[in-house]
This record gives C-alpha cells, structure tokens and sequence, in this order.
C-alpha cells in the first residue's frame, strides 16, 4: 500500500471514528455531576448484598466474570514469562555477588519492608470495606518484598522468596477464583453467584463471596508479580552468556 | 477548588506523557513512566477513584518502570556507563562474581 493510500484510508476511517465519538459524547452525562445512572445502579446493587466498598463489589459480585478474565491474563502472562525467560542453553547461571549498601538505605529498607508488607495484607483484607483490594493489595505486597534487593542483595531476596511454593500458591489461588464460581452453579445458582451468608454490613465477613474471590485474587497477584520479576530479576543479575561475556557486568 | 485540582493534574499529566513519547533512550522513559505513573495516580485520586490510583501507583510508578531498566540492563551489551567498575571487572578472569564490591 503506497503511503498516499494509507493516508486516505486513515483520514475516511478518523471522520467515521470521529463523527460517531462526537455523537456519543454529545449523549454522555455531564462531567463531575452528582448523579451517574450507572453508578446509582452500582451503590443499590452493592447495598444489596451488603458490601461497603462499590468498586469491589462491582469487580467481584456484578461483574465477577470480567475479573476472572483479567487474573487468567496475569496468569497467562506469568506463565509466558516463565517459559520464555527460563535459562538458554548458551547462558550460565552464576551467583549473585554480595553487595554492600549504605547503612542509612539498609536501616531504611529494615524498617519499610514489615510496615510495607502489612500494609498489602491490611488492603487486600479490607478490600470490600474501603479502597483497594485484591489487586492494589497484591501489586504492594509483590513490590514490598523486593525492598530486600533495594536494602540488601539479591541473596537476601532469594531467601526471602520460597519461589517453588509461590507458583503453586499462584495457580492454586488462579484455580480456586473459577471453583468458587462453580460452587455458585453447584448450590442452585449462576456460576460466580454470589452464594454465601452476607453477613453484617461494614464488617470483614461481609459481602459473601466478595471477600473471599478477594483473598483469591490478591494471593494470585502477589505470587504471580513475585514469580514474574524473579524470572526478570535472574536474567538480570544471574544469567550471563556463556563465554564472550564472562567478564562483563551482565 | 477541586475543578483547579482536576486542571492543574490532567495538565501536568498532558505535560509528562509528551515527554515520555519524545524521549527516545529507553532507561530515561522508564524515569518519565515513573513521573507520568505518579501524575496519573493524582489524577485518579482527584477524580474521587481511589482504587484504580492504587493500582496506577503501584503499576505505573513502580512496576513498569522496573521491568523496563531489569530488560535494558539484560540486553545492554556493552555496560560503559561505569567506566571504574568495569575496569576493575577486567582485572578478575574466573568469572564468578563472588567477590564483595566495597
């Protein structure tokens, strides 16, 4: 195609695009208004099933199904990395060297990394009460480990991270989001209905099967992130090529 | 008040993704990631979404970025960025790396 008809193509397809997002933002409800007809909908339903933050229970409860999709994506992804950046037969593993790092980052690394990780625990656990959840909760968990590597070494990282149990962590929690979805079909319901007691409004236990799809989710993030740098880590800091490279800092 | 909020936030992030799109050197674009990450994490948080600025704070401004300098370290050849260190690295031919740095 000559750049002369990619040009035309694109400027009939932006006119298309353009028209039909013109006429759909002439319909949208006015910016930083009070009242969302979606999101009336969302708070009544959330309410409903006594869930006190909205957005968990719209991404475990109403729209359950869409974040099944989104964790087997982070899955998958874990996965292909894991395949993909697995040692080649022309790369030689060698020990991580010790480091030594000023003291001040040491004391500050000693002291953020509980603070941080209970952080993580505290917003995936109170993820259907107020902001945050499975996800934020993981993603913080996951980075809060690797304040090791920032305070120590990677030697110290390794051993803070049982990488075998964390994959199957990964995958039990990954399979366990779908078998709760079949207990909803197997008590009588739709799969990933909300099937469990709801409990009292504004407590840890409320929300059926909110928090529990939440536990799920944030164990499979934080294992999964953890598995995912670790792979990205190694090739970084352990893996050389074999021979034309030895001397190099890899 | 908070109108002057949303404005001050979408410019600063209009600014910092015009920057992150015109620097070429990829470990400089995880830096401006990082910056553009914390910008669109205040957005959020003005915009009255907590949850998803969680996420963007975590995602963009420390995750990204990351995964992008451990990739350029890995597919840098040639580390001439630490002349000192490299020269005292030629020194040692076992190749190990087992020795303590300072």
């Amino acid at each position: 195609m000559t750049a002369r008809a990619r040009l035309v193509l694109f400027l009939v397809a932006a006119v298309v695009v353009a028209a039909f997002f013109t006429d759909a933002c002439a319909h949208l409800p006015t910016f930083g208004t009070p009242d969302h007809p979606y999101g009336d909908r969302a708070v009544a339903a959330a309410l409903a099933h006594r869930t006190a933050n909205v957005v968990s229970s719209v991404n475990f409860d109403i729209r359950a199904f869409d974040t099944l999709g989104e964790e087997s994506i982070l899955f998958g992804t874990v996965l292909g990395a894991t395949l993909l950046l697995c040692r080649a037969h022309d790369e030689r593993r060698r020990r991580a060297r010790a480091e030594s790092v000023m003291p001040t980052t040491r004391l500050f690394g000693t002291v953020l990394l509980p603070v941080a990780l209970v952080v993580g625990v505290y917003i995936v656990a109170h993820g259907q009460l107020s902001p945050g959840g499975g996800f934020q909760g993981g993603v913080i968990l996951a980075t809060a480990l690797h304040l090791a590597y920032v305070a120590a070494d990677y030697r110290a990282l390794k051993r803070l991270r049982p990488l075998t149990a964390l994959d199957v962590a990964d995958s039990l929690a990954a399979a366990s989001y779908s078998l709760i979805g079949l207990a909803g079909l197997v008590a009588g319901g739709a799969f990933l209905e909300n099937v469990l007691p709801l409990g009292t409004f504004n407590t840890l236990t409320s929300g059926g099967t909110v928090p529990v799809l939440n536990a799920a989710v944030g164990v499979e993030v934080a294992c999964g992130l953890i598995a995912l740098l670790a792979h990205f880590l190694s090739q970084a800091v352990e893996l050389t090529e074999s021979d034309r490279h030895e001397n190099g800092d890899a | 008040m908070n109108e002057w909020l949303v404005g001050v936030a979408l410019a600063f992030v209009v600014l910092t993704a015009t920057v992150a799109v015109l620097t070429r050197d990829p470990t400089r674009q995880a830096v401006v990631l990082s910056v553009l990450g914390l910008g669109l994490a205040m957005l959020f948080a003005v915009l009255q979404a907590p949850d998803v600025a969680m996420s963007q704070l975590a995602v963009g401004t420390a995750l990204t970025p990351l995964m992008i300098l451990l990739t350029v370290r890995k597919i840098t050849r040639e580390p001439a960025r630490d002349p000192a260190r490299e020269n005292r690295d030629h020194g040692e031919h076992d190749g190990t790396g087992e020795e303590e740095r300072g």
